[in-house]
């Protein structure tokens, strides 16, 4: 519809929209993150919640405690190997649509601690990753500013058509592997069908 | 230690849950393996790890110098005390002094950083009985003035990589001393506001008074170090005994608990707010000016002589040792972390048995425990 | 007291105990006491009676693995008749051990630190210690650390499992020869 014809409608208190856009709006106005902080990231997470930087009028009103009412999954701190099967745990536990932010440098690739033979080198080897945010930790307003860019990835979502989103797909899995304790780390290492090493697709 | 064990025939109805590692109120990735006859613990088993980093092993692989920036994500609240440790150890090691005025500006960050601890500890412990964040929401904007302070001073807010061996990375300017004056004076009456609302609120007195005592001996023997161990009536606090730094310079009182409840630790904190202000007073007048490095100190290529040094501070969470054992080489040979927050974990169980398992929360939060430390 | 008044006390109560003096070449002149593992027990029963250092701060593992000394030495041999000097290079093994390093002090009467160390036999196959959390409880979480990184074992200790790594886990990471598990992202950067 043409935008012009929007604004004079709009100010006769008529307002035109598509079902997909006011679906849409709703959504990512409402979206609920799941109480999940692992290391010294949550706390800054905790402190983008507080007064200061108050993420509650970004429609964050409440951190639930359990996944089963949460939309949002913020991984903030370093997954550990013995840690990573709960976090895939709770990531399966959440109803579809549901998203994931990789905060900070540990949560996106193991950070500083990479070398250690406990870190697992990155929370997209075994669960889709939505939004990564750089930095250690990332400043309050880095968070807020990753909300928002999901915020315009779910708005940008189209409810029909090839290019809609994975909760509306029948044939994807909303559900990933458990992986298991091996005698020397997790088996299997990483999930080959979610995670593309780059290093690897660089070589060819 | 005390064993409250119900008779053969109940064994079998006792529920066991699993307190963790995704839980609200466990203060990070931390899991209790609890039995519960009812609603009463009869057994508590603490299961760590799960934010074990691998910081010592890094830190064997890496220089001295490169293992600064890991030792602020150890108690990751507190970065500016865990930097002093490790710099203290070293300084041990190598026998650098530090000049005056760098000791003064580390005794300055400390308390600072002691002041944004406990008030937040008071926050973290308030929201666990269930006042749903408001008065983590007071404790916060406070740690928000003093982040604001370490930011202009060291360029981050959490993580500050602000201590060297042998004195500080950068000076600080009249500007900031001014700013830190004008905090300190305002922070006396934030207390007495905080203070208003909470000590005297019969909820929190009813929630904390008598329940998860700690007794003296089993304190001493647990290891139990920090504001855990004074409300327990022991007088022991590493800026009186050891006198680091330049704290003995300083007047300032060791408040002690009588019973080691849950209640007296929560008044140990907020009493040592106040005691930290009045270091924070004597150092901001008597800060005197000069170099902030020692000359003799080489920042890269540090080779200490081969040996070995433990040297521990006073953090706001307990006696915070480094042990470092060197060959000669430049990286440690042996790097050991002395994690408070982990030994004071020792007591858990005890203090635990017998009480409701909404008293656990209560319990733990006020042990005050950080999981970068305890896992390291 | 000193270390080597503390040494004294130790050889001269304790039957058959055996302290070694371990001096520190660093500035900090932290010196330890070596204890033989046999009386172990009894020597920290009596630190901590007799002597009042009530609190153990640190329990820390060591891995000294084992080390190969190569000398060139100077023999006579006969080589044809002939009396030469022939220089011959020799290889010794000298065994490495595991240690635990234990720092105490007295909260009563403000002293300290003493450090104590004890050794075990080998790396390899005999990796006992005594225990001491029965002495001082701080030692127990501290203990199960060096099991579960190091694999010491502790005789006595009360619930002697791993602590942060998980149960399955079969190697001991902090040693110095651990080879963690082949990684897709070095071996790539490695060929390159």
């Amino acid at each position: 519809m043409d935008q012009d014809l929007k604004t004079e409608l709009s100010k006769h208190g008529i307002f035109a929209t598509s079902f997909e856009e006011l679906y849409n709006w709703g959504r990512k106005n409402s979206v609920w993150p799941l109480t999940f902080g692992l290391a010294c990231c949550a706390i800054e997470m905790i402190a983008t919640t507080m007064a200061r930087y108050d993420l509650a009028r970004f429609g964050a009103e409440v951190f639930r405690p359990s996944p089963r009412q949460a939309d949002l999954m913020i991984v903030s701190g370093t997954v550990t190997k013995k840690m990573a099967p709960q976090v895939v745990r709770l990531y399966n536990q959440m109803p579809e649509p549901k998203y994931v932010i990789a905060m900070g440098a540990c949560a996106i690739s193991g950070g500083p601690f990479r070398d250690g033979y406990n870190v697992l080198k990155g929370i997209d080897r075994f669960i889709p990753v939505d939004v990564h945010i750089p930095g250690c930790p990332p400043r309050p307003e880095a968070l807020i500013h990753a909300f928002m860019a999901l915020q315009d990835k779910i708005s940008a979502q189209h409810l029909t058509g090839e290019s809609r989103p994975r909760h509306l797909k029948q044939e994807l899995p909303s559900e990933f592997p458990v992986p298991e304790f091996g005698e020397h780390g997790l088996e299997p290492a990483q999930n080959d069908e979610i995670f593309h090493n780059p290093l690897k697709v660089l070589q060819g | 230690m005390t064993q409250v064990a119900p008779p053969e025939a109940q064994q079998d109805n006792l529920l066991e849950i699993s307190m963790g590692p995704q839980h609200p109120s466990t203060h990070g990735v931390f899991r209790m393996d609890v039995r519960l006859d009812g609603e009463r613990v009869m057994r508590l088993k603490p299961v760590f790890g799960y934010l074990h980093r691998n910081h010592e092993k890094i830190a064997e692989a890496a220089s001295y110098l490169s293992a600064i920036p890991y030792t602020d994500r150890l108690d990751y609240l507190c970065s500016m005390t865990n930097n002093w440790g490790y710099a203290l150890a070293v300084e041990k090691l190598t026998g650098l002094t530090v000049p005056e005025r760098a000791e003064y500006i580390r005794v300055i960050v400390a308390e600072l950083t002691r002041l944004q601890n406990h008030a937040g500890m008071v926050g973290f412990l308030l929201q666990d009985m269930g006042a749903s964040g408001t008065p983590l929401m007071y404790a916060f904007r406070e740690r928000e003035r003093v982040l604001d302070l370490f930011e202009s001073l060291s360029g981050a807010r959490m993580m500050c990589n602000y201590m060297r061996f042998g004195g500080v990375r950068v000076d600080c300017s009249a500007e900031w001393l001014s700013q830190t004056a004008k905090l300190v004076a305002g922070f006396n009456s934030f207390l007495d506001e905080f203070e208003q609302l909470l000590t005297g609120n019969e909820i929190l007195m009813a929630r904390t008074q008598g329940v998860g005592l700690l007794p003296r001996e089993l304190a001493i023997n647990a290891g139990v170090t920090g504001p855990g161990l004074r409300a327990s009536g022991v007088n022991y606090d590493l800026r009186k005994v050891d006198r680091y730094g330049v704290y003995d310079r300083f007047q300032f009182r060791v408040p002690l608990g009588e019973q080691g409840d849950v209640f007296d630790r929560y008044m140990m904190r907020v009493l040592e707010m106040r005691e930290s202000l009045k270091i924070l007073e004597q150092a901001l007048r008597d800060i005197p000016p000069g170099p902030i490095m020692d000359p003799k100190a080489r920042l890269r290529g540090l080779r200490p002589k081969a040996g070995e040094a433990y040297g521990r501070i006073e953090s706001p969470k307990g006696e915070l040792g480094f042990y470092l054992i060197s060959d000669g080489s430049p990286n440690p040979y042996r790097y050991r972390v002395r994690p408070p927050s982990l030994i004071n974990l020792t007591v858990l169980e005890d203090m635990c048995l017998g009480h409701n398992i909404a008293d656990v929360v209560v319990i733990l939060g006020s042990i005050d425990i950080v999981m970068g430390e305890v896992d390291r | 007291m000193t270390l080597e008044e503390i040494r004294g006390r130790l050889q001269g109560d304790i039957p058959g105990c055996q302290a070694e003096l371990v001096v520190n070449g660093s500035p900090s002149a932290q010196n330890s006491l070596l204890i033989d593992r046999q009386h172990g027990l009894e020597a920290a029963r009596l630190l901590r009676d007799r002597l009042h250092l009530d609190f153990c701060s640190n329990v820390t593992a060591v891995d000294w693995p084992d080390q190969d000394k190569t000398e060139k030495i100077k023999t006579k041999q006969t080589v044809d008749g002939v009396e030469k000097e022939v220089e011959e290079t020799r290889k010794t093994k000298i065994p490495g051990y595991l240690e635990v390093v234990y720092h105490l002090f007295s909260m009563t009467n403000k002293e300290g630190p003493v450090i104590v160390r004890m050794r075990t036999a080998n790396r390899t196959d005999d990796v006992t210690l005594p225990s001491l959390t029965p002495v001082w409880r701080s030692a127990e979480f501290q203990e199960r650390e060096a099991f579960d990184l190091y694999g010491v074992v502790f005789e006595g200790h009360p619930d002697l499992r791993r602590i942060l790594m998980w149960e399955g886990f079969t190697d001991h990471p902090m040693r110095k020869d651990y080879v963690p598990p082949p990684d897709d992202d070095l071996e790539i950067l490695r060929e390159r």
